[in-house]
C-alpha cells in the first residue's frame, strides 16, 4: 500500500538517481576510502538505491525481498571484511543525507522525506542486525573448529586408543569427545580406550556424567573404557560432588592405562 | 510381515538385523531364536545390529530376553555392532541390556563365544 | 506439518521414519536425530499399546533466534495416566514388564510437556532442536 506522497518521492527519486547516487556514494564514501574504492562503492549502492526505489513505488512486489537480501550480503562482506557496524549502517543511512540535499527545492515532498527517513532507519537496522549475525555465525564456525582441533583421537597399540584432554571441558566439548572416541572405536575395531584428564584442571557434576555415559556406551558397544590422569583436585571434587564412579576403572596415569588395556589384550611389554 | 533369517555358522546362530523392524518381528524372532537353538543345539548366538539405527525401550527390552532365553538353553548371546548413536541413546534411556553380551563386531564376537578373546 | 495415525504396529514405524526424515531436515546432527527418533518410537508405542491408539503430529519448528528443531505430539483417547509424576519416574512399569519408556523419552528431547485426565486420553508434546 503506497500513499501519494510516498509515490510522489520514488518518481522523484526515480527520475534524480544518478544525482542522488554521486551524493550517496560521497557520503557513504567517507571514512572508508581506504578500504573500499568510490566506483566499486558505488555499484553496490546503485543496487540498494534502485530497489529502495522500485519498494517506495511499490510496483514491484519482489523488491522488498530483493532489498532484504541485497542488505544482508552488504552487511555480510563488510563483516567478513573488517568493517565496523556503524559504518556498515553508516553506510546506509548516508541515504537520507543524499536525497535530503536533492530535496532542498521540492518542499512538497518534504512530508514523504519523513517517511522516508524512517524507512532508511530500518534498512539501516536490518543492516546492524545482519551484521551482528554474520559475526556471530563467523564467532560459532571458529569455536566449531577449535573443538574438532582440540579432541584428538590417538591409537596407542593395536586395538587401544586414547583420547588426551586438554583444557578446559564444558558439555558441548565433552559431548564431542564423547561422539568422536565412539566413532573412533568402530573405525579402528579398538576394544580398549583410555581417556586422560590429566590436561583438564576441573571437572563439574555435568562433565562427569557426560565422562561415564561414555564409558557405558563403549561397554554397550563391546569395548572398555578406563579414565585417566585424575589429579588431587579433581578427585577430591569429585567425591564432594557425591559423583558415584562405580565400576569405572580409572587410573592415575595414561601410562597405567596404556598398561592395564596392553594386558587386557593379552600383551606384555619385555625387554628387548 | 518380515522375519529377520536366522544362519547356522558351525554351532553359532547368526542373526542380521537389516531393516526397521516392527515390533511383532521382533518378537517372531525371539521364537523362531528359540526354535533354531533347540533344534540345533547351538551354543551361541550373533545378533548383528551394524545396520539398525534405533533401538528403542521395546527392541532393547527383546534383546535382552532373547540373550535371557538361550541362556535357558544354554548358549550365550553377544550383541555386535552397536552404532554410537544408539549406544549414546540406549546410555540416555537407562537400558542395560542384560543378558547379553557385546562386541564391536562379528568376528571379535565369534571370538568371544569361543572363549579366545 | 504431517498428521500420522497410530492404529497398528507398522504406524509406529511409519512415525519413525517420518520424524527422522523430519529430523534430518532440520539439519539435526546424526545422534540428536537418533535420540528424537528413539524418544518419538516409545511415545507412538505408548500410544498404540496403552492409549488405545491414536494420532502423531509432526512438525518442523523454529525458535525466536531462528533455531530449527522437529515438534511432534501424541494423541489418545484412552485410559489416561492415573499418576503422572509416578510414570515420570524412571523404572515404573505396567503390564508385562514393558515400562511406559517415558521418563526416557524425556531424557532426550529438549521440551516435553505432558496432560493426561482419567478416562479422557494422553497427549504429550515433545521438542528437540538442532544444536
Amino acid at each position: 500500500m503506497v500513499d501519494a506522497d510516498q509515490a510522489r518521492l520514488a518518481e522523484f527519486l526515480g527520475a534524480g538517481q544518478p544525482k542522488v547516487l554521486d551524493q550517496w556514494t560521497e557520503a557513504a564514501g567517507r571514512g572508508v576510502s581506504d578500504r573500499i574504492s568510490p566506483a566499486e562503492l558505488r555499484r553496490e549502492l546503485a543496487e540498494i538505491l534502485s530497489l529502495t526505489v522500485a519498494v517506495l513505488a511499490g510496483q514491484d512486489e519482489a523488491a522488498a525481498g530483493q532489498l532484504r537480501a541485497v542488505l544482508q550480503e552488504l552487511s555480510r562482506s563488510r563483516a567478513r571484511y573488517g568493517f565496523s557496524p556503524r559504518e556498515t549502517a553508516a553506510t546506509v543511512l548516508s541515504l537520507k543525507e543524499a536525497v535530503y540535499s536533492q530535496l532542498a527545492d521540492s518542499v512538497e515532498l518534504l512530508p514523504a522525506y519523513l517517511g522516508f527517513t524512517r524507512f532508511v532507519d530500518d534498512l539501516g537496522l536490518q543492516t546492524f542486525e545482519a551484521f551482528v549475525g554474520a559475526r556471530e555465525q563467523i564467532i560459532a564456525d571458529q569455536a566449531e573448529s577449535m573443538l574438532e582441533l582440540s579432541t584428538p583421537v590417538v591409537r596407542l597399540w593395536d586395538g587401544i586408543i586414547a583420547v588426551p584432554l586438554v583444557g578446559t571441558l564444558d558439555s558441548a566439548r565433552t559431548q564431542l569427545v564423547m561422539e568422536k572416541m565412539l566413532e573412533a572405536l568402530v573405525a579402528t575395531e579398538a576394544e580398549h580406550a583410555v581417556i586422560d584428564i590429566t590436561g583438564v584442571p576441573t571437572v563439574d557434576t555435568e562433565v562427569a556424567q557426560h565422562l561415564l555415559k561414555t564409558v557405558v556406551a563403549a561397554r554397550l558397544m563391546g569395548a572398555d573404557c578406563i579414565i585417566t590422569g585424575i589429579r588431587p583436585q579433581i578427585a577430591y571434587t569429585i567425591v564432594s560432588l557425591g559423583i558415584e564412579f562405580g565400576d569405572v576403572l580409572t587410573k592415575q596415569t595414561l601410562a597405567d592405562g596404556l598398561a592395564h588395556a596392553l594386558s587386557r589384550s593379552g600383551l606384555k611389554v619385555v625387554p628387548a | 510381515m518380515e522375519r529377520v533369517p536366522i544362519l547356522k555358522i558351525g554351532s553359532t546362530l547368526l542373526v542380521s538385523i537389516q531393516v526397521d523392524l516392527q515390533d511383532q518381528s521382533v518378537q517372531q524372532l525371539q521364537e523362531d531364536v528359540a526354535e533354531r537353538i533347540a533344534a540345533t543345539g547351538a551354543k551361541g548366538v550373533i545378533i548383528d545390529i551394524t545396520a539398525v539405527e534405533i533401538v528403542d525401550s521395546f527392541i532393547g527390552r527383546m534383546l535382552s530376553m532373547i540373550g535371557s532365553m538361550s541362556r535357558l538353553f544354554d548358549a550365550q548371546t553377544v550383541l555386535v555392532g552397536m552404532r554410537p548413536a544408539v549406544a549414546i541413546t540406549l546410555v540416555e534411556l537407562g537400558l542395560t541390556l542384560d543378558g547379553v553380551q557385546t562386541a564391536l563386531n562379528t568376528e571379535k564376537g565369534l571370538r568371544l563365544l569361543s572363549g579366545r578373546s | 506439518m504431517d498428521e500420522l495415525p497410530i492404529r497398528a504396529g507398522d504406524d509406529v514405524v511409519r512415525v519413525r521414519q517420518q520424524v527422522r526424515a523430519v529430523a534430518g531436515g532440520a539439519g539435526m546432527s546424526l545422534i540428536d536425530q537418533t535420540k528424537v527418533v528413539t524418544a518419538a518410537s516409545e511415545l507412538a508405542r505408548n500410544t498404540l499399546v496403552h492409549g488405545g491408539g491414536g494420532a502423531a503430529r509432526i512438525e518442523q519448528v523454529t525458535n525466536a533466534r531462528g533455531k530449527p528443531g522437529i515438534r511432534v505430539s501424541f494423541a489418545d483417547s484412552g485410559p489416561g495416566i492415573p499418576d503422572v509424576d509416578l510414570a515420570l519416574t524412571d523404572g515404573w512399569t505396567t503390564g508385562g514388564g514393558m515400562g511406559l519408556g517415558l521418563s526416557g523419552a524425556r531424557r532426550l528431547v529438549d521440551e516435553f510437556s505432558l496432560t493426561t485426565e482419567a478416562g479422557a486420553g494422553t497427549t504429550v508434546v515433545m521438542t528437540k532442536w538442532a544444536r
